[in-house]
């Protein structure tokens, strides 16, 4: 009742009032709206930028460029292959060993943990994903790379490096550092992110469909292999997906322990490149207007397709979870 | 019979048990690896950086080797950077996500615009940092500190979009047609409401944002530089924590690398601290 004078006020007061209220509605939604513009311009400058810096290297060595495994600083000859290779070598071999880590860890926190251990677990985890990437280029360096030049390394020569064909990839002396010692960082490092995907999707599963299972006598690894997985299973390769995109990208870690090196080398132990990592090392010496210079564009020009295809498709598989 | 039915089932459920127990024994085992892999980093940190923590990091710039240099300027340089990166991305991302929530709901460019902010959320990087380059740091004569703070802007923006977005979304529809019923224009629904209602969880989208910002390396490499020297003149070569301990941890001088331990340490203790933070402010809101 109290309010009927204050609305008559405003009723008198309304058209002026309705009138700045309208203005500044319509100025709110086209700054939200422009800013959302800004966005699409933002990677739409990233992509042309990064062709026009490349064009140069383009021009000259055209589709040859992604092939070609010879980087010459010297002689100008430069190629993408090598780094193309140790590109999606490391982050292929990265997800190899995180995938099965990252499922053990969701399963654990989702199916096996005692309620009050998963918040402080989970936690732990998603801390694990916060560590700046130079901590783990340089705990890579100082801790893995000397674990993997003894003990590790000069066991699998001797043993797996024996046998034949397979044998190939585990040769050649132990440097610690190398192409196999970059993809357990990345695994290390893409492990949190797979695992709270999983982990998150697992979550969605109706428990009725669980419970049900759990009624016909199936354990808790039966549950989770003949109803959890296939329910989730778009989602779990979305995931899977997300830490390929993390991995291809990742540069200081990789710069810290990959050996850089221009050359395809057979066995996972030599020492090589990826295309992040070649960038960072070379960019301080590529003078302005360079051949060189372009070739490095060139490469993070192949580098964001290469991400923006993997990050599209992990995002056309989450498609499901996002609108959930 | 009957007999040999029961032993057949008696052995499957043997099998099956085994087979569960086993994969449960790898799934604990996994989890205590990727904890140990935390607790290492952790303890290598303590180990290394805390030893070589002293008030001189504190007080005294970058020097040459072996004259008892500190960390001053790059710490200073990267809060500075930190701060106007955060400042520059955060009402960007604020408005993006506005606009995802509030008004784009099953338009196209809303769609777009999300799908390719997604993409910049995980996309590497290094790329924003040649991006930044080409786009800042060629045309205008030269490594600045301006260039990395937009470069950090960058990386802010998708984060706060997504977080934006996320708890604007959890917000009740009853809410905001109790404001607009109020005869409230949309803007103050917005604004008043709808971002007050949801404060602290774009709170602890900043914080995230800018724990991760804090820590980069790769984009700053090719447009702040670094600088080895006391400097706040951000049109100039910027030095920042990252960038100096990158430096110093490859330098074959022991007092660099003991500085970089110690700045690596400064830095994942803010970091993690920041994340820890973060989820503190959205846990007191649930």
């Amino acid at each position: 009742m109290s309010q009927a004078p204050a609305a008559t006020a405003a009723t008198t007061a309304l058209p002026a009032h309705r009138g700045s209220g309208s203005t500044a509605d319509l100025v709110f939604e086209h700054a939200c709206r422009a800013a959302g513009v800004l966005v699409l311009v933002l990677l739409g400058a990233i992509i042309v930028s990064l062709f026009i810096g490349g064009w140069q290297a383009f021009a000259r060595f055209g589709a040859g460029f992604v092939t070609s495994v010879e980087w010459d600083p010297v002689q100008e000859v430069f190629g993408a292959g090598v780094s193309i290779y140790g590109t999606v070598l490391t982050a292929v071999l990265a997800l190899l060993i995180a995938v099965p880590v990252a499922f053990g860890i969701a399963f654990y926190l989702t199916e096996l943990a005692p309620e009050w251990l998963r918040r402080p677990v989970g936690t732990a985890i998603e801390l694990l994903a916060a560590v700046p990437s130079i901590i783990y280029g340089m705990w890579g360096f100082f801790v893995i790379a000397p674990l993997m030049a003894d003990p590790v390394q000069p066991f699998i020569i001797d043993t797996i490096g024996e046998l034949p064909v397979v044998g190939a990839l585990f040769q050649g002396p132990p440097f610690g550092t190398g192409l196999a010692t970059a993809a357990l960082i990345l695994a290390i490092m893409v492990l949190p992110f797979i695992a709270a995907v999983m982990r998150d999707v697992f979550l969605t599963v109706p428990p009725v469909y669980k419970e049900s299972a759990y009624g016909l006598g199936c354990t808790t690894w039966e549950v989770m292999k003949g109803v959890v997985l296939p329910y989730t299973r778009a989602s779990v390769v979305g995931g899977i997906m997300l830490g390929l995109g993390r991995a291809l990208g990742e540069t200081m870690a990789v710069t810290f322990v990959i050996g850089n090196a221009n050359r395809i080398s057979t066995s996972l132990f030599g020492p090589g490149n990826t295309i992040a990592s070649l960038v960072a090392l070379e960019f301080g010496e590529s003078e302005l207007g360079s051949l060189k210079l372009s070739a490095l564009l060139a490469l993070g020009f192949i580098l964001f397709v290469i991400s923006f295809i993997v990050l599209a498709t992990s995002r056309f598989l989450l498609r499901s979870r996002l609108k959930a | 019979m009957a007999a040999r039915h029961a032993g057949v089932a008696q052995g499957l459920g043997r099998r099956r048990r085994r087979a569960d127990r086993i994969i449960r024994a790898l799934c604990v085992l996994a989890t205590l690896v990727a904890c140990g892999f935390l607790v290492s980093i952790l303890g290598l940190l303590f180990y290394r950086g805390f030893g070589a923590l002293n008030a001189n990091i504190f007080l005294e710039v970058t020097k040459p080797p072996g004259s008892h240099g500190g960390l001053l300027n790059a710490i200073v340089g990267s809060i500075i950077q930190t701060t106007i990166g955060t400042a520059i991305g955060t009402p960007i991302g604020l408005l993006v996500g506005t606009y995802l929530a509030e008004y784009a709901q099953g338009s196209r460019l809303g769609g777009m615009v999300r799908f390719v902010s997604d993409i910049l959320l995980s996309a590497p990087s290094i790329l924003i940092g040649l991006f930044v380059y080409s786009a800042l740091v060629v045309p205008f004569g030269g490594f600045s500190g301006w260039a990395g703070c937009v470069a950090l802007a960058i990386i802010v923006i998708p984060i706060v979009v997504r977080t934006t977005e996320d708890m604007l979304a959890l917000l009740p529809n009853t809410l905001r047609e109790a404001v607009i019923a109020l005869g409230a224009p949309k803007w103050k629904m917005v604004v008043l409401v709808c971002w007050r209602a949801a404060a602290s969880g774009i709170l602890t989208g900043v914080l995230l944002a800018i724990a991760r910002v804090a820590g980069e390396t790769a984009p700053l490499l090719f447009t702040s530089l670094g600088n080895n020297g006391w400097s706040v003149d951000l049109s100039k070569p910027f030095p920042s924590l990252p960038l100096t301990i990158y430096a110093y941890a490859g330098s074959p001088y022991q007092d660099w690398i003991d500085l970089a331990w110690a700045g690596a340490l400064l830095i994942t203790l803010g970091v993690l601290g920041l994340n820890i933070l973060a989820r503190g402010v959205l846990r007191k809101k649930a």
